[in-house]
């Protein structure tokens, strides 16, 4: 039976989580997330999970690698300064391959920057903000159903590719509400066989969960191997979404909250008779690269727009790789581009080069 | 009753990497001696800290995971947690348990996780060349104390298991050493004991085991159990905590 109820993004993906199948969660306070982790701690108990409010951000994050190690679905959640601390322990998770949930409301920074929303850690999650060759597959809802459907889709990918995935919310997306639809149909996602993982090695040889070799040619081997497994991912999930694509001249490119903004204005110059369409990275790595390539034979400039000062634009430039104009609007340390900032951008573009 | 002096099973036939006389091979037996006379080796998740123990796995036949410097009781706690039926244990250095892993060791005893713990302490960093760890002793020279440690500069050496004496939360802290048979005997005493309590579901148990470090502290094998008699046993008392 589906019903649709009213629910705070941050809310969404902790039932999301919860009717994936997550059976662990820890996490520490920290706003613009909190509504995630008191959700948490009030529903994963109750439905037969576990929930703990670790010392720190590092704790949390390790404890995911615990329980994870041992074959349990795991997640924690923050926001940018607390996802900075987890780091150490992405880099771990990525190294050891554990399938891990990381949720990342992400604010204004750098440093404690401030609580209010911004995309300004694109480069983090995107570029591997840990040390070592290593990859997340990120995820970017843009309304409060994604944010639960991407959620649940992040328990799915971090399985079949035993990877830590992260979902890129930000501070507008996790604390708006609007409505949920929710099949009651929908059961847990299927249990994936982890013959590795950690459970007593009664009647089988031990398992051991780790990044280190000793040797370093079998750190390069191991190296290779995640390399090959990230050009299968490469491959095979890349997600994004179009709006009035079709016959557009100038695409606006944007993620998240940014792309709720951007619809709006997109509708509006349509409305004034020109041909602009919105494309949409859903998985911000592996980064649409060739169906924006694609679009780039036909549209000949791109209007990046980020809560940032420019960080997703860098992959547009590579995916277009010169086929088209790139052009960028930004802003970030809290502030939010209204309506009229960006389609001025746009429009400023729109005409470069016209008569 | 039989006694054997053959390998314990749950113990690799593998040569460690450990230096003469260090404590780390004997505590490694200890260990899976207890595991093997407590029929859990099929049940027991081990977790191996950073440090000189980082491939403890390669010597146990056990599951066990690796963790990051100081963070094997968060682990440790996701492991058992999700777990509560299997035994999971961690083994960590004085600088791993007691430095940069303080407040997951802390917190860990505070939230009274049903953990065992093996903490070896042997004043050094091993792995990385001999520094100054959280537990060297006052005037002990180390890499980065070639004077010698000094409190005004350094602090004192940390007392961290009377500190988790402290918290309602841990069961059970006993302080042993391995520098003389005696000890080593009651060492693996109290390991047994660290694991029963676990079994019998009564907490978070600590077991700090007072280790040689030969070649950083710069002495002979016998010399460095010595050592530990007359200088480290002095700051650290050995004994039952709580």
């Amino acid at each position: 039976m589906k019903k649709t109820v009213l629910f705070s993004g941050n809310e969404a993906m902790g039932e999301a989580a919860i009717r994936a199948g997550l059976k662990f969660y820890a996490g520490y306070p920290i706003t613009p997330q909190n509504e995630l982790t008191a959700y948490m701690a009030s529903e994963l108990p109750a439905r037969g999970g576990i929930f703990i409010q670790s010392e720190s951000e590092l704790a949390a994050i390790n404890m995911v690698f615990g329980a994870s190690a041992g074959g349990t679905r795991a997640m924690t959640s923050s926001s940018s300064p607390g996802i900075s601390l987890k780091q150490e322990g992405i880099s771990y998770i990525s190294g050891a391959q554990l399938p891990a949930v990381v949720i990342n409301v992400m604010r204004a920074g750098p440093g404690l920057g401030n609580i209010w929303p911004a995309q300004s850690d694109y480069f983090q999650a995107t570029k591997g903000g840990g040390h070592g060759d290593y990859r997340l597959i990120v995820l970017a809802p843009a309304s409060v159903q994604e944010s639960y459907d991407l959620t649940r889709l992040a328990f799915e990918l971090a399985d079949r590719h035993r990877m830590c995935v992260m979902v890129l919310s930000d501070g507008i997306l996790g604390q708006m509400m609007e409505g949920l639809t929710l099949d009651d149909a929908q059961g847990p996602l299927p249990l994936v066989e982890k013959p590795w993982a950690l459970t007593g090695c009664q009647g089988r040889e031990p398992n051991v969960v780790c990044s280190l070799y000793m040797k370093r040619m079998d750190v390069e081997k191991h190296n290779l191997f995640l390399q090959k497994k990230y050009l299968r991912v490469q491959a095979r999930e890349p997600r994004f979404a179009e709006f009035l694509m079709e016959d557009a001249r100038l695409a606006v490119v944007a993620y998240g909250s940014m792309a709720r903004i951007a619809e709006s204005v997109v509708r509006k110059l349509r409305a004034k008779g020109k041909k602009i369409g919105l494309f949409r990275p859903v998985t911000l790595w592996p980064f649409p690269s060739r169906h924006l390539a694609q679009r780039a034979a036909r549209v000949k400039k791109f209007l990046v727009a980020e809560m940032s000062y420019g960080q997703m634009v860098e992959d547009v430039r590579l995916s277009v790789a010169g086929a088209a104009q790139v052009g960028f609007y930004g802003r970030s340390g809290g502030g939010i581009p209204t309506e009229s900032q960006l389609e001025g951008a746009i429009l400023k573009l729109w005409e470069k080069g016209r008569r | 009753m039989t006694r054997r002096y053959a390998r314990p099973e749950t113990l690799r036939d593998a040569p460690t990497h450990y230096c003469a006389g260090c404590g780390h091979g004997i505590i490694h037996r200890m260990v899976a001696e207890v595991v093997d006379e407590l029929q859990i080796q099929g049940q027991t998740i081990a977790v191996a800290p950073v440090g000189c123990a980082v491939i403890a796995y390669d010597y146990w036949r056990l599951d066990c995971s690796e963790a990051a410097h100081g963070r094997a009781l968060a682990v440790a706690t996701g492991l058992k947690r999700t777990h509560p039926g299997k035994i999971v244990f961690t083994y960590q250095g004085d600088g791993d348990l007691a430095a940069i892993g303080t407040a997951e060791t802390i917190h860990a005893a505070n939230r009274g996780e049903n953990l065992t713990v093996i903490f070896v302490n042997n004043a050094v960093y091993g792995m990385t060349g001999g520094q100054m760890a959280p537990t060297t002793l006052l005037s002990q020279k180390t890499a980065t104390t070639p004077r010698g440690r000094q409190a005004a500069l350094e602090g004192y050496p940390l007392k961290i298991s009377e500190m988790l004496a402290l918290l309602p939360g841990v069961y059970s802290v006993e302080r042993t050493s391995v520098h003389s048979p005696k000890e080593a005997q009651n060492a693996r005493r109290a390991i047994r004991d660290a694991f029963m309590n676990q079994m019998e579901n009564r907490g978070f148990s600590i077991v700090e085991v007072l280790s040689m470090c030969p070649t950083y502290w710069s002495k002979s094998p016998s010399e460095a159990a010595r050592w530990i008699q007359e200088e480290m046993t002095g700051y650290f008392p050995l004994g039952k905590l709580k």
